[in-house]
């Protein structure tokens, strides 16, 4: 710490350089922060606590691809199942084309039971039992839309038409229920049987089945169990856990990790060129001040360290900079577009994976100039070879 | 007076590309304990490459040198460096001083490396700026102060860890002559009144007339030593 006035004064030397540097940086850590934070709700999606319980089979050859929903008592009987619950992606568009609803999905109602991370009042639950029609959305959902309990709620499908041939389904919405996050209030729940009963094709087939299992640890061997009732049929299964399934539905959308990473690793490099240009000419105008500083006596290893903490300091500064940015940005976009916005707050992890990016791009690039600080002579420095 | 430099047939050869430059031939020297040297010669002739070697910023190619007793030119460079911390007081022509600095932060720079807290160290600075007549400019920076007010705070600088010896190359070179009287007024009140050891590189006669003994170099050898007026 009584080397940090030495850091600081080397860095304010050339204000406007260190500034448009320390700028340079900030945009790229700003950038860093919103990717993270995009990316985070793929690789954090599904890990509750209660999604360890849990386990997903859906067809080997696909979500789309339905089982026979006979297979639900075979599941059920399976060492290690607690319960099983079985729904189908419905998929649908409410007024315009444009107004999509991704998890719209037909379930029982044990569904409820299976996902206690989804808080819902008791009176719902009850209406729910007693409405053919009934439907259930998570709370950001119907801020989106402005529904209230008690509305009627046309849905086009995107995959079933009702037996009269009309895409066209209703719904009254009898409850609102409440998660953790405005991305998990997403879904839009409605009865099983109304829609086995009510469509054109399909009857007696089920879209995916959840399984609720007493030990995470025997997750990998129930999986297997599963899998292995329907293995050589004409319906193979693939049993994953809830999180890992999660992941992957997101995914079938867009890998969008791999596009995190291709265009940070792109701008980090190009910051690394930018700063480590910067770090090489000032560590080449002050040699005549590194050389007096090694004639007072600083070591090689004091100079390497100083350099090396001016390049590690500016890149620090900039990065929490940038990320203090990213998060306020995405907690101003949070509150004007809510969950319609497919991002999680810049929270630890993306600020413990972001300061190591920032210490790892301070070393990297101060690591030229300070060797070449640390091997200058003092004979040659002070006289200007 | 016990020698507090010695020299013994000392050699520096420096190799550039192909051509290989003796630069000092054998010098043989002593420095006594509370002297005060003038070096003197033409440009070329070696003067400053003796004094780095005093200094223990460069190595010698042969002989030996010992301050203190200590053979420095044994030391290696990790070594060299924690005894020039130690022993060694620099003055410059161009004062080297760091821009970016206060006045008192520069005369701190030699005590960030003692175990000194902060306080002390800001303590001692001050009573080093105080012994060159500038405390009241502690807090201005180099750009701020004149050629000469500059060289008092490299003295300062120089003085603050109370080194056994002071090395000045050509200290009053960049200098007014008023500004380079008070400067030399400055190391000989060093040399006199607190017993400091100088070795100081200088073409100006009249600031050589300042030491105690002047010796002369030319073409890497020691031809001349006489004692100064002073």
């Amino acid at each position: 710490m009584k080397y940090l006035h030495l850091v600081w004064a080397a860095l304010t030397r050339r204000k406007v350089r260190t500034g448009l540097t320390l700028l340079s940086v900030v945009v790229a850590f700003v950038l860093f922060g919103l990717l993270e934070s995009v990316n985070s709700v793929f690789t954090t999606a599904g890990q509750t606590v209660g999604a360890a319980h849990r386990l997903i089979t859906i067809s080997k050859m696909g979500l789309f691809n339905p089982m026979p929903v006979s297979l639900e008592a075979q599941i059920r009987a399976v060492r290690g199942v607690g319960a099983v619950s079985r729904y189908s992606f419905f998929g649908g568009t409410y007024q315009s084309p444009k107004n999509v609803i991704g998890t719209l999905f037909a379930v029982q109602r044990n569904f409820f039971d299976l996902y206690p991370e989804f808080k819902i009042a008791p009176s719902a639950l009850r209406a729910f039992d007693a409405t053919q029609t009934g439907a259930i959305v998570g709370a950001a959902l119907a801020r989106k839309y402005h529904w209230k309990v008690g509305d009627q709620i046309p849905i086009k499908s995107m995959i079933y038409p009702r037996k009269g041939g009309s895409y066209i389904w209703t719904f009254d919405l009898v409850g609102i229920y409440h998660a953790r996050t405005p991305l998990e209030e997403q879904d839009f729940l409605f009865r099983w049987h109304y829609f086995d009963e009510a469509r054109a094709f399909g009857k007696g087939t089920v879209g995916l089945f959840v399984e609720k299992i007493a030990h995470p640890r025997q997750a990998s061997r129930i999986a297997a169990a599963i899998d292995a009732l329907s293995v050589n049929s004409g319906h193979e299964t693939k049993t994953q856990s809830d999180s890992a399934f999660a992941v992957d539905f997101l995914s079938q959308y867009v890998d969008l990790g791999l596009i995190v990473h291709a265009i940070m690793g792109a701008v980090f490099f190009t910051l690394m060129l930018l700063t480590g240009n910067t770090m090489a000419q000032a560590v080449r105008e002050r040699t005549p001040e590194l050389a007096v500083l090694k004639t007072l006596g600083f070591s090689n290893r004091s100079v390497l360290s100083l350099v090396l903490a001016e390049s590690v300091l500016l890149v620090i500064l900039g990065g929490a900079l940038g990320l203090l940015l990213a998060a306020a940005v995405v907690h101003v976009l949070q509150g004007q577009m809510g969950a319609q916005l497919p991002m999680m707050p810049v929270g630890g992890g993306i600020w413990l994976r972001g300061i190591v990016v920032m210490a790892l791009i301070g070393l990297a690039v101060g690591a030229l100039p300070a060797r070449r600080g640390m091997r200058l002579r003092i004979v040659d420095a002070l006289s200007g070879r | 007076m016990s020698a507090l430099v010695e020299i013994r047939s000392l050699s520096k050869v420096y190799q550039r590309g192909r051509q290989r430059i003796e630069v000092l031939h054998h010098i043989n020297l002593d420095v006594a304990q509370g002297e005060f040297v003038a070096l003197m010669g033409p440009s070329g002739s070696g003067k400053t490459t003796l004094l780095n070697l005093i200094g223990g910023l460069d190595s010698p190619t042969e002989g030996t040198l010992a301050v203190a007793g200590e053979r420095i030119d044994q030391l290696g460079q990790g070594a060299l460096a924690r005894w020039r911390a130690a022993h060694v007081g620099f003055v410059f022509q161009f004062y080297n001083l760091l821009p970016m600095l206060s006045a008192q932060r520069n005369v701190e720079l030699p005590l960030l490396l003692t175990k000194l807290k902060g306080a002390e160290r800001r303590r001692n600075a001050s009573v080093a700026l105080q012994l060159v007549g500038l405390a009241d400019r502690a807090t201005h920076k180099p750009g701020e102060l004149s050629g000469g007010q500059q060289q008092r705070v490299a003295i300062a600088r120089a003085i603050v860890s109370d080194p056994t010896l002071l090395v000045c190359d050509e200290p009053t070179g960049d200098l007014d002559r008023q500004s380079a009287e008070e400067v030399l007024d400055l190391l000989q009140q060093l040399n006199r009144a607190h017993g400091k050891t100088i070795v100081m590189v200088t073409h100006d006669p009249k600031a050589a007339e300042h030491a105690g003994r002047i010796l002369h170099l030319d073409k890497g050898t020691l031809v001349e030593s006489e004692q100064a007026a002073a």
